[in-house]
């Protein structure tokens, strides 16, 4: 839009003029974008053995990936945004895996209504999660916590226990298996990309759009930014943060559900360490630890790279330890790069 | 039975535990009127205000709007009564643009149920022009409002209340971190909403800014009124010496001169 003030009236002496560039770096999900390029780049180079750019098996190798940590991040960016951490994120997946299993192997039931089951699961987890973070006014960190190492005994004990064994076998002898897996976990027609992909642009679209265009998306920002100010005006605060943990539980679930049909069993520790990949894709999307400011789309970009690095390590015959290394550095990098740009967004121009 | 005022409060006390914060409190307030509660730190103007906006309940006393008896159980009940308040510190989320900080919590949906969005063009346009109507001076509603002065927070902050139909609007020390022209700009804003016909409580420690747009003014010491004045009873240098309770006068005078001096 052009500017619109009063007719006659010269535009205001204090708006400098902006140059498209320097307007591009106050936006969040920039430095993300900017990011996977360069690291999709980078790769074309180190992984010359292979066909990095154009081979498009490659392409569904890290894509695959990318939504196995991008999916979860959603809803993990839009909780952070909101100015709570989920750190049972990643355990919920195993969990919510093992359930579907459970359901379907021991208790012999359809995957469709276990399915139900196991999704209403996650939003219970994140209800309960919710609930106590804003009952108790504990910090989510330590709430979170606590959830996941309950889980993770759960998931341990109860598989241990069930199957004598670390794993949950046989998810595919269920009835309504083979349907529910082209859903949730079939291959596209060509190249061997994965229906996961479409999963995790989907909901990143949907994210996004509730983030810029809702209601719920401008409380969820002010949730975050400034809790009592937002409350002094009348937006449920406490209503708002309970919903983004039950969407992030359940989005896990979903995940989890994803995974166990793939892989038609489940193994007791799966989704460990995954919370923090989440965090990650979302801080290198633009989200403040501190809450009130980020991007759905940035925490896209911030998945693709960390899937790229994942499997563009793999390709460049580098010993895959140093995955964890690159992503620390990544990390770190991102970090940076946000400091600068929310100043930039934040100062006086 | 005299007319009702819009607002009033009659004979308010509040304690917490043993320590009385407030006792014995009167005040009110009509439309198209400023009433100034004046005191220093700790004479209980917080506690006021919180009695008034539905954040706690007085102990003691009653708050009528029209006459007729009320009980703010939440800042909503206060607010679906058209009281409206505007705090120092917390009026807005500063890293949110202006227009999404206008309309949070009051946000303008388009679409059809259950899909329904929040309708942004629709946002900016009021801002925009809620804005110019108040004569407020913003350079651009997308900017994040933590690039905007403390006065410039205040008078939007001021703006939305009115346009969201406050028919009182208690406004918390709006003026006391500000410069002398950022301040001046605020009261200016003050007489904007009262000249619309808002109801404004303007609670501050500054008799110099409460005695130019006041009508009537109430002055709080340790939890008790030192009396209620209409503008027309009291100057400012009476308002100034109640205010300091008389004895540290000269030097408070010395000052203000020097302030005086500065401001030319």
């Amino acid at each position: 839009m052009t500017e619109t003030t009063a007719a006659g009236t010269p535009p205001d002496e204090r708006l400098v003029r902006v140059g498209p560039l320097s307007r591009l770096l106050t936006r969040p999900d920039i430095g993300a974008l900017l990011g996977a390029i360069a690291v999709f780049l980078a790769f074309a180079y180190f992984a010359r053995a292979v066909d990095w750019l154009s081979d498009p098996g490659i392409a569904a190798g890290w894509t695959d990936q990318a939504a196995q940590y991008g999916i979860v991040a959603v809803p993990v960016a839009l909780l952070m945004i909101g100015g709570e951490f989920d750190l049972s994120a990643g355990v919920m997946i195993g969990s919510s895996g093992l359930l579907l299993g459970y359901l379907t192997t021991f208790q012999d039931m359809n995957v469709w209504p276990a399915i139900l089951l196991v999704l209403l699961f996650g939003l219970v987890i994140g209800f309960i999660n919710g609930i106590t973070v804003v009952k108790t006014k504990l910090p989510s960190f330590i709430v979170t916590l606590a959830t996941f190492f309950v889980l993770q005994g759960v998931n341990a004990a109860g598989t241990l226990k069930l199957t004598g064994q670390t794993a949950i076998q046989d998810i595919d002898t269920a009835s309504g298996f083979e349907s529910a897996r082209r859903l949730f976990a079939g291959d596209l027609t060509h190249y061997d990309f994965k229906v996961k992909v479409l999963w995790w642009i989907g909901l990143t679209i949907v994210g996004a759009w509730l983030l810029a265009k809702t209601r719920f998306g401008n409380w969820i920002y002010s949730a975050g930014g400034e809790p009592n100010s937002a409350r002094n005006v009348g937006v449920p605060v406490a209503r708002t943060k309970i919903m983004l943990f039950m969407m992030t539980s359940g989005t896990a679930a979903l995940m989890g559900i994803i995974e166990a049909l793939e892989l038609r069993s489940m193994q007791a520790k799966e989704g460990i360490g995954l919370e923090f990949i989440f965090i990650i894709c979302a801080v290198v999307g633009g989200c403040l630890l501190t809450g009130g400011f980020g991007s759905v789309i940035g925490t896209f970009f911030g998945a693709a790279m960390l899937g790229m690095v994942q499997l563009g390590i793999v390709d460049s015959q580098w010993d895959s330890n140093w995955t964890f290394t690159f992503q620390g550095g990544i990390l770190f990098a991102a970090v940076m790069l946000n400091t600068l740009i929310r100043s930039r967004a934040q100062k006086a121009r | 039975m005299t007319l009702a005022h819009l607002l009033e409060a009659e004979h308010i006390s509040k304690y917490y535990g043993n320590v009385v914060a407030l006792k014995d409190i009167s005040m009110h307030v009509d439309a198209g009127e400023v009433t100034c509660i004046l005191g220093d730190n700790g004479a209980g103007k917080s506690s006021f205000i919180k009695l008034l906006s539905g954040v706690h309940q007085p102990d003691a006393g009653r708050l009528l709007v029209e006459g007729e008896e009320v009980r703010f159980g939440s800042p909503r009940d206060a607010r679906a009564r058209g009281i409206a308040t505007v705090y120092q510190d917390l009026a807005m989320v500063p890293l949110m643009s202006i227009w999404r900080n206008f309309f949070l919590g009051a946000e303008p949906r388009k679409g059809v149920r259950p899909l329904r969005w929040f309708d942004a063009a629709k946002a900016k346009r009021i801002v925009h022009r809620e804005l110019r109507e108040m004569g407020i001076d913003i350079r651009d509603p997308d900017q994040p409002v933590g690039t905007l002065s403390g006065g410039e927070r205040q008078s939007v902050a001021i703006a939305r209340a009115v346009y969201f139909g406050a028919r009182v609007l208690i406004l918390d020390e709006p003026t006391s971190a500000l410069g002398v022209k950022q301040a001046g700009v605020v009261l200016k804003y003050i007489l904007q909403a009262r000249d619309r016909g808002v109801a404004v409580i303007f609670i501050t420690h500054n008799p110099h800014h409460a005695h130019p747009v006041g009508d009537r003014f109430v002055i709080l010491n340790r939890g008790q009124s030192l009396g209620a004045y209409e503008k027309t009873e009291i100057d400012r240098q009476e308002l100034v010496r109640l205010m300091a309770g008389g004895s540290e006068l000269a030097e408070l005078e010395h000052e203000l001169e020097a302030i005086k001096a500065e401001v030319g």
